[in-house]
């Protein structure tokens, strides 16, 4: 008898705590976040959930670590279909328009109450508001974001001659000091621009430079053929071909920053996100700089925001809120910038005491920042995944001289219509 | 009463077989006829107007070609190395378990981690095969880059992923070879190449067409390189018919044509097991 007693006894015990544990805890919310579980990003995003909890006992937070965008917007958007709980989540800035189509999320100007809130809402960097905003709505909260920036090796430019305090300015200074940092034997290129996994995304710097965005800011319209586009593209041509101060072909995203830490290439186009990793890892005096000029400056930005679903409770929403304003405060953007490279979000975020000390002893953590004055969206419209698509394989194809620059870019433009029309 | 214990012992096999085979299988043909939905704009009943835009869409036939060509170039070549090597670690040979090891490591390891490895072997200039070719004074060729050699380096790198794992089958093959066989032949006077052709060779029929329908399915089937490797580039000359059907379903969202396109691939492999089956049956001895 006694066990059975002993076992009804702890039975009651779980019982209860388990019917109390409900009112303890108000509001449940499950974040679904876009790293792999155990990276050096789980780590940190960990310790600013327990911070947030720490703060705010009556909310839990379970944060579910998902992989790379695309696993998380399809497990979310799963988990969604089935039922299952998601209140919030940080997925690609891009997938605006597919997650409006699927009437997944709701509008941040739908939620904001109070003056302070819609405050909260302008006192982010215009630029990395872009692609989290149409119709005249904010959908997005910027979080984890990047930009491209120009790193070069000073030690060759020292080696060719060049001032390894001048990097190049415009597209016309980027040729002529590539062609000194050329070598004829093949073992140094002057640049490489990448050109495999997103080569939208660098030349969405190309033709900002030129002064050609991409697509329109309702997601319904590209540029794809405008002459400002072909220009650039013929451009990044030439830099293989005519110049040959860069790799004829395709150049590798995934082994681009080997080829620059093993002095390769003096000069590389990459994300922010590399800037940590090039820092620890370069055995040479190296140099971030902004991306070069042709009739002005220009980088897409990249990464991640934090969205709202719509299937959601009042208190949860509240509570999404709190969570997303939480991260998204200066001290922890600042915190946030330091430990990834990632760019701070808001000016107040680079007033923070530790970021502006991070940056006076290591100032090209502020490159990215000043950058973003001339920023625009990265390309996002309808039926993202098949545009962007369609206009990568117009740049592969042009590279790789399958097709002109013009041809190329047609084809894309024509596909890229087909697409979106219905949506006009 | 016996076909009730019967079917009872089917039961499990068949509600496997039935929920994660059959089941999938018809829903997605029957996913093949209705339009790309979204919650603004639900799917509906669209006909054959999915099976209309893949035969008109340039990139379906293009990856179905490139498909084509990696399976012509990894089949034939893995079975020949996969047997080579197996006559070769059948013999007595100094060192034999270190070598059927060494042939055999390449099918252990991942695909991801293959790819992972070769993508630094490829890299222009800096990768291993550049490297080497520098030494003779060859210089860097991007391979991956080019659209000309991509599709190469990617069936270089399945062979060799590939045809040790192959290597175990005929192994295993060649040593249920009674050996009075080969002296027999010895008395006759036959030479080596002629008891390989007319005696080995004919017994191993049954693990060659084992063998070779694994080989067809993988060549379809294979696909996780792609991911790290080249992502179908550039401009889709790396493409394959699996790696697109992914795109579609998840990166454009596009579940219903991505079944068009799994229907297609279905269509594809049923084919050619049928004819490997029937046509080959009859050239195959089993004991």
């Amino acid at each position: 008898m006694k066990p059975l007693k002993k076992l009804l006894g702890a039975l009651s015990i779980a019982a209860m705590c388990w019917s109390a544990n409900p009112a303890a805890a108000a509001t449940e919310l499950t974040m679904y976040y876009p790293v792999a579980v155990g990276g050096p990003l789980t780590a940190i995003v960990d310790s600013m959930v327990a911070d947030f909890m720490t703060e705010n006992p009556d909310i839990t937070v379970n944060a579910i670590y998902a992989g790379n965008y695309n696993d998380a917007r399809i497990k979310a958007l799963a988990a969604l279909n089935s039922g299952q709980p998601a209140q919030t989540s940080v997925m690609f800035s891009i997938d605006l328009y597919e997650l409006i189509e699927q009437d997944a999320i709701v509008a941040f100007d739908d939620i904001v109450t109070t003056d302070e809130e819609r405050a909260w809402l302008d006192s982010f960097y215009p630029a990395l508001m872009e692609n989290g905003t149409t119709g005249g709505k904010t959908w997005g909260i910027p979080f984890q974001r990047s930009t491209i920036v120009m790193y070069y090796n000073k030690d060759a430019f020292r080696a060719a001659g060049l001032d390894p305090e001048a990097p190049p300015q415009t597209w016309d200074e980027l040729v002529e000091m590539g062609k000194k940092l050329t070598k004829e034997d093949g073992s140094q290129w002057g640049a490489m621009i990448p050109s495999t996994g997103y080569p939208y995304w660098m030349f969405g710097a190309l033709t900002m430079q030129n002064g050609q965005v991409l697509m329109n800011d309702s997601g319904d319209t590209t540029f794809f053929d405008d002459p400002a586009v072909v220009e650039a593209l013929q451009f990044w041509y030439d830099l293989g071909n005519t110049h040959q101060i860069m790799p004829a072909g395709t150049i590798e995203w995934g082994t681009l920053r080997q080829n620059f830490l093993e002095g390769k290439t003096a000069i590389m186009w990459h994300s922010t996100g590399n800037l940590t990793a090039v820092k620890d890892n370069a055995t040479f005096d190296f140099g971030v700089a902004m991306l070069p000029a042709s009739e002005r400056r220009g980088t897409p930005t990249g990464g991640g925001n934090f969205y709202i679903f719509k299937q959601t409770t009042p208190e949860e929403r509240t509570a999404a809120m709190k969570l997303i304003k939480f991260m998204t405060s200066p001290e922890r953007s600042a915190e946030w910038s330091m430990k990834t490279g990632y760019v701070g979000i808001s000016p107040a975020a680079y007033q923070n005491e530790a970021l502006v000390n991070y940056v006076e002893e290591f100032p090209y953590a502020a490159v990215a920042r000043d950058q973003l004055e001339f920023a625009t969206a990265e390309l996002s419209t309808y039926q993202t995944g098949r545009v962007r698509k369609a206009l990568d394989d117009a740049i592969q194809a042009a590279l790789t001289g399958a097709a002109t620059p013009e041809q190329a870019l047609g084809e894309a433009q024509a596909v890229a219509e087909r697409l979106l029309k219905p949506y006009r | 009463m016996k076909h009730v214990y019967g079917w009872l012992l089917l039961t499990p096999a068949a509600i496997l077989l039935i929920g994660f085979t059959h089941y999938p299988t018809l829903r997605t043909i029957g996913e093949s006829f209705f339009s790309r939905g979204s919650s603004l704009r639900p799917s509906r009943f669209i006909g054959l107007d999915n099976y209309r835009a893949m035969f008109d869409d340039p990139i379906f036939w293009k990856v179905l070609t490139n498909n084509l060509w990696f399976a012509l170039g990894t089949i034939p070549t893995s079975i020949i190395l996969a047997l080579t090597m197996a006559l070769l670690v059948n013999r007595a040979l100094p060192g034999r378990a270190l070598v059927r090891m060494a042939f055999f490591t390449p099918t252990i390891l991942p695909m991801i981690a293959v790819a992972n490895i070769w993508l630094f072997f490829y890299t222009p200039d800096i990768g291993l095969i550049d490297q080497i070719l520098s030494l003779v004074g060859i210089s860097g060729h991007n391979w991956l880059g080019d659209p000309a050699t991509v599709l190469g380096a990617i069936i270089v790198m399945t062979i060799w992923k590939e045809a040790g794992f192959f290597m175990i089958f005929y192994l295993a093959a060649l040593q249920h070879l009674p050996p009075e066989l080969r002296e027999a032949s010895r008395l006759e006077g036959a030479g080596r190449w002629h008891h390989f052709r007319r005696v080995t060779f004919p017994l191993l029929m049954p693990t060659t067409l084992f063998v070779l329908i694994n080989a067809v399915i993988n060549s379809f089937k294979l696909v996780d390189h792609l991911f790290i490797l080249t992502k179908g580039g550039p401009n889709n000359a790396s493409n394959l018919l699996l790696y697109y059907i992914f795109e579609t379903a998840f990166s454009y969202f596009d579940t219903n044509f991505a079944a068009t396109l799994t229907v297609a691939l279905l269509f594809l492999l049923a084919l050619m097991a049928l004819a490997q089956f029937y046509l080959l049956d009859k050239r195959v001895h089993y004991r």
